[in-house]
């Protein structure tokens, strides 16, 4: 709920100022305040973001430090083509998103929209190829808990990369879908012509943000996928 | 000097406008703070209700006054109340949303709306936490050590989890709002180096905020779904080590005392320059004191754990930096007094606070000393000498710091004066009532009484028997600016832009503020705390006091 | 009967006034210190009086000043982070003739398990003037063992043996408290380090138990859970020879070299898949939840009493290093 209601806010903070004509908020003197300071809000708040993925990439780091075979195998049951498409997929959407930026800039205002529709598209992609993966693990009993199983060398760490696994994924998936939500809302905004090369601090800081839940895949792909070069078919 | 004119009272961000939706909807930084100076006392109450039912029973040694699994659901709640719900957000929630960008110059926080949201969301988290108590309270302590909080607690560890989980994103919007709003929103002129130390000290906060809650976060998280999907990061059982709970834990929680004391820090460095008229001693290392406390702040979390079974080396690094981050508190309390040689000193009731302040913290800090000693943390760790360790600074730091504020600002922002009488009489109170109940609590922890302990051995009781006597003690002197502040909203003499005759921003608005603070955007060329340009202190009412 | 002064614990170990010695320099330090703050500020706040001296003089500052109040309390604070630490490795490094007991925490009672055979609940019988070695375990929650008079204290863990030791000096009886919370009856937990005198200890001993000593049980069991099928003492057995591993170096398939500890027999019992020795098969099935921790250190003291010969014999497929210097290593 709160991690929601807060992005939502700030977006709302940031279209605000960008709804009717570049109105200046009050509390701010200029736009150009205004834009250094909403795009301060949204660096420091990614801060607090590395901060709470950093605490699960720690746990992860320690107990793949402590149990490496236990990793290893565990990592050979991933999906990896599916963990190489998602890893495309973002990169992918990501430039769609620069391209949304620069359009801003422009004031290309129909390219803005193509751009950033076809981000959440691949959002949508990614989260559709992970759902995939997820119902995967579900039918192969790899979800951790009362029905996983796993035969190797040492079961119960392996279990704990798979806790790991959903924990991590999930909490990314979770943004995604944020994010998802975001774009949409400034393509939205972007349509009805919102954004100048003026002022479209708006899609500045969204792309941030996008930017940003793409980084934390790029390191949970080889941290969870790619530890062994094999895979079970 | 100004009176109010008791025909037509000026616009301010009081009477601007009335009904319940111009307060609940409100993105004035001032009545945010004034919302929160609200609920934070009933916490605060609710915490101290706590705290009197547990000195009751610890009265006498045996468990005779409440059950045990009641007992370890009160100081569960206590620690969980006066920690997520009080001292985290006090200072900066209530006179860091309200003087901050008057101190700058500013009309308003950076994201005031955002402001807004982190009242909701303390309020929130208080209503899961209150949600908790009301349907059994949860028994972990407010450290919720694993694998006992995951596995073993039958209480309501869910619902206390995650109000602290909303709580602390309100403390993170606070603190991203703070940082935004210092570094984009000063006035002309005003650089770095003239800022008042108040947001010196409200930036480290915010600092420490930004950057270790969101690891509580995450931790509360796991705690959940450990407990509730049976997985098994703390569970040695399934693969996992209780240890790892302990750092993630107090990775945040450690930072999280710095979050509780820097502002109080902030505030004394206010007090102590107004009344001693003069500048503070050393005004950079002060500042830089503050940062230095935050940086450090988060390379000591492990002192905690020092009979937890973690290596000897790690334990000799976090004893070395533990030693460290005791040095720039050290510098504050020197440059404090420093300030008050060859000052003109008026001892009125912030002063009072300020100064019980620099004692109690002082006995407070020293006895971290002891702590981070790790021969002497063997013993003494786990029992009452912690408790009464962190209540000199969380009670006789953070709390006279927060009443210091309170009476500091009172007249900005009510425009009225209380008794000062009565301020200085409560403030003595307070002082007594504290050392009191708190300095027998170190003894009996050398002693080896146990924290956390319902039913206690015999020898420890005539400690206990005294300690419960300064907490009543300590109960009165609480109540009473309750009551003197609330009468002096009705009857209290109306206090003019400056009543202390004070430097800062914040003293050239009228008291109360209009809503926009200023008319226009002050341009500053002046350094902080210049009070050799300013004129004298007005006097106190004649006959009323001869301090 | 209890021997405590009012305001002040017996000094019962040999740690006690080592303990209390540095205890007493820090009180007079930082009690110095402070009583010097506060008599300035109450000097100054009736010296400076707004009354006596109406004009405040504008001082900026003194950079050495705050030099000197940084490095002298930092020279200090230096002086007693390391006058700790050494009591603290002092504590860390138990004797290697400490007489040894097993301690398993529950909640909400201590039980100890004497290499004797004898085991008891919540009382602690021990030689004074004899350094004794408790190595610990939790059943369940986090525990944490602590006798005042001694000062000592250590956590007690879940799935993780941790050691304390300590050497009494004066024979009574000490208080025993748990010091971490555990649950309802955390404040309950408490026992009684029952310190004798010689005499009255081979008394005690005498008394003990008839089932003979823990190596004694712990062989039987593993007999009787079919370790002996495996670890066999002939070499043709699936699981390695446990004849003279404990306390010395072994090779894993990965290429690591770990200490043969407390930690180590445990975990090879109950996750047997975390260390596989070299040249072995991950086949070992895991006995979690088929051996409780007192059966575990049984086990494990028929393990440790496989080493008790000098390492004369051949060692087949481990490094033939010599045995380490003080002892295993158990934190």
């Amino acid at each position: 709920m709160s991690a929601e209601s807060s992005h939502g806010s700030f977006i709302a903070g940031n279209l605000a100022s960008s709804v009717s004509a570049h109105a200046l908020q009050h509390q701010f003197a200029d736009l150009e305040q205004q834009r250094e300071s909403s795009t301060l809000g949204m660096w420091v708040f990614l801060i607090t973001e590395v901060m709470f993925f950093g605490g699960m990439f720690a746990v992860y780091l320690i107990n793949r430090a402590l149990h490496p075979v236990a990793f290893l195998e565990a990592s050979q049951h991933m999906l990896f083509w599916a963990g190489a498409v998602n890893t495309i997929v973002l990169i992918c959407s990501s430039l769609f998103v620069a391209l949304a930026v620069h359009a801003a800039q422009e004031g290309h205002r129909k390219q803005i929209v193509c751009f950033l529709l076809l981000a959440l598209l691949l959002g949508l992609v990614f989260l559709g190829i992970k759902g995939y993966e997820y119902h995967g693990h579900w039918v192969e009993h790899k979800v951790p808990g009362p029905a996983f199983q796993f035969e190797g060398t040492d079961p119960i760490h392996s279990e704990v990369f798979f806790e790991l696994y959903f924990v991590m994924t999930g909490f990314h998936a979770l943004h995604m879908l944020i994010g998802v939500g975001l774009v949409a809302a400034i393509a939205w905004f972007a349509w009805r012509g919102h954004y100048t090369p003026a002022y479209h601090n708006a899609v500045d800081n969204v792309g941030l943000y996008w930017h940003f839940v793409d980084i934390i895949w790029i390191f949970l792909f080889p941290l969870l996928y790619l530890i062994s070069h094999k895979h079970v078919p | 000097m100004a009176t109010a004119t008791q025909v037509v009272e000026k616009e301010n961000y009081l009477n601007v406008n009335y009904g319940i939706k111009s307060w609940l909807l409100t993105t004035d930084h001032k009545r945010i703070g004034l919302l929160y100076l609200f609920t934070i006392t009933m916490f605060f109450f609710l915490g101290g209700f706590f705290a009197l039912l547990i000195r009751l029973e610890l009265l006498t040694p045996s468990g005779d006054m409440v059950q045990t699994d009641i007992y370890n659901r009160l100081f569960t709640m206590h620690g969980i109340v006066m920690i997520f719900l009080f001292l985290i957000p006090s200072i900066p929630a209530v006179f860091g949303n309200f003087f901050i960008p008057m101190m700058i110059g500013a009309r308003d926080m950076a994201f005031p709306k955002i402001n807004l949201l982190s009242w909701y969301l303390l309020l929130g988290g208080g209503a899961l936490i209150l949600y908790s108590i009301v349907t059994g309270g949860t028994d972990t302590g407010w450290t919720f050590y694993a694998p006992f909080s995951t596995q073993y607690s039958n209480s309501q560890v869910i619902a206390a989890a995650l109000g602290i989980f909303v709580a602390g994103f309100s403390s993170i919007l606070t603190g991203l709002n703070f940082i935004v709003t210092i570094h984009r929103m000063r006035a002309p002129g005003l650089t770095w180096v003239r800022l008042p130390l108040f947001i010196w000290s409200n930036y480290a906060t915010a600092i420490i905020q930004v950057l270790g809650t969101p690891v509580l976060a995450i931790t509360l998280a796991l705690v959940f779904l450990e407990r509730v999907f049976h997985i098994g990061f703390f569970n040695a059982q399934l693969g996992g080590d209780p240890l790892l709970f302990q750092h993630l834990f107090w990775f945040y929680s450690h930072p999280a005392v710095y979050i509780m004391i820097l502002p109080s820090m902030g505030v004394i460095s206010e007090v102590i320059p107004c009344f001693a008229r003069k500048r503070i001693f050393g005004y950079a290392f002060v500042a830089m004191s503050s940062i230095a406390i935050a940086v450090f702040g988060f390379l000591v979390w492990a002192h905690h754990m020092f009979v937890s079974g973690m290596s000897v080396y790690a334990a000799l690094v976090f004893s070395l930096l533990s030693y460290a981050v005791a040095v720039p508190s050290a510098v504050k309390v020197f440059n404090w007094t420093a300030t008050m040689y060859k000052g003109s000193i008026h001892l009125r009731t912030p002063m009072l606070y300020a100064l019980g302040f620099i004692g109690l913290f002082t006995m407070g800090g020293m006895t971290g000393l002891f702590l981070a000693c790790l021969g002497i943390d063997v013993h003494v760790t786990d029992t009452y000498f912690v408790v009464a360790h962190f209540h000199y600074i969380m009670v006789g730091g953070a709390v006279m710091g927060y009443m210091a504020a309170l009476h500091f600002w009172w007249p900005k922002i009510t425009g009225k004066m209380y008794s000062e009488v009565w301020g200085k009489v409560a403030a003595v109170i307070i002082f007594l009532g504290f050392n009191l109940t708190f300095f027998p609590l170190f003894v009996a922890g050398y002693m080896g009484m146990p924290r956390r302990y319902h039913v206690y051995a015999p020898e420890f009781q005539v400690l206990n028997v005294f300690s419960t006597a300064g907490a009543s003690i300590l109960g009165i002197g609480y109540l009473l600016p309750l009551i003197y502040l609330f009468w002096s909203l009705r009857y209290g003499k109306p206090a003019g832009d400056n009543p202390w005759s004070a430097a800062g921003l914040e003293w050239t608005a009228a008291s109360p503020p209009p809503t926009h603070n200023f008319e226009e955007t002050p341009v500053v060329t002046w350094e902080a705390y210049n009070y050799h340009e300013l004129p004298d202190m007005p006097e106190e009412d004649a006959g009323v006091s001869r301090i | 009967m209890w021997q405590n002064l009012p305001l002040w614990p017996t000094e019962a170990s040999t740690i006690s006034r080592q303990v209390d010695g540095l205890y007493i320099a820090l009180i007079t330090v930082t009690g110095g210190v402070t009583l010097l703050v506060f008599a300035t500020i109450v000097f100054f706040a009736i010296k400076y009086n707004h009354k006596r001296h109406p004009v405040a003089e504008a001082i900026e500052g003194s950079t050495p000043l705050e030099i000197l109040w940084s490095a002298i309390p930092l020279g200090i604070f230096l002086l007693f982070f390391a006058w700790g630490a050494s009591i603290y490795i002092f504590e860390a490094k138990p004797p290697r003739d400490a007489m040894e007991v097993y301690v398993v925490a529950k909640q909400w009672m201590w039980k100890f398990q004497y290499q004797t055979g004898q085991s008891e609940i919540n009382t602690l019988h021990i030689p004074v003037n004899r350094p004794v070695r408790l190595t610990m375990i939790s059943q369940d929650v986090i525990h944490s063992f602590y006798v005042p008079d001694m000062r000592v204290k250590a956590d007690v863990l879940p799935g993780r043996y941790t050691t304390v030791w300590f050497q009494p000096v004066k024979a009574g009886n000490y208080h025993l408290f748990c010091a971490v919370y555990c649950g309802t009856n955390h404040s309950g937990m408490i026992g009684e380090v029952d310190v004798m005198e010689p005499a009255d200890y081979e008394v005690w001993l005498q008394g003990g138990a008839g089932q003979g000593s823990m190596a004694a049980t712990g062989q039987k069991l593993f007999q009787e859970l079919g370790c002996i099928n495996c670890h066999r003492s002939d070499e043709q057995g699936r699981g390695p020879n446990l004849q003279g591993v404990y306390g010395r170096p072994v090779l894993l398939d990965d290429g690591h070299t770990v200490m043969a500890n407390d930690d180590y027999v445990r975990e090879s019992i109950m996750v047997p898949g975390a260390k596989i020795v070299a040249g072995y098969k991950p086949v070992m099935p895991s006995f979690q939840g088929i051996v409780s921790e007192e059966q575990l250190l049984s086990l494990m003291a028929y393990v440790k009493s496989l080493s008790t010969p000098p390492p004369a014999e051949p060692a087949h497929k481990r490094n033939a290093a010599p045995p380490p210097a003080a002892g295993a290593a158990v934190r």
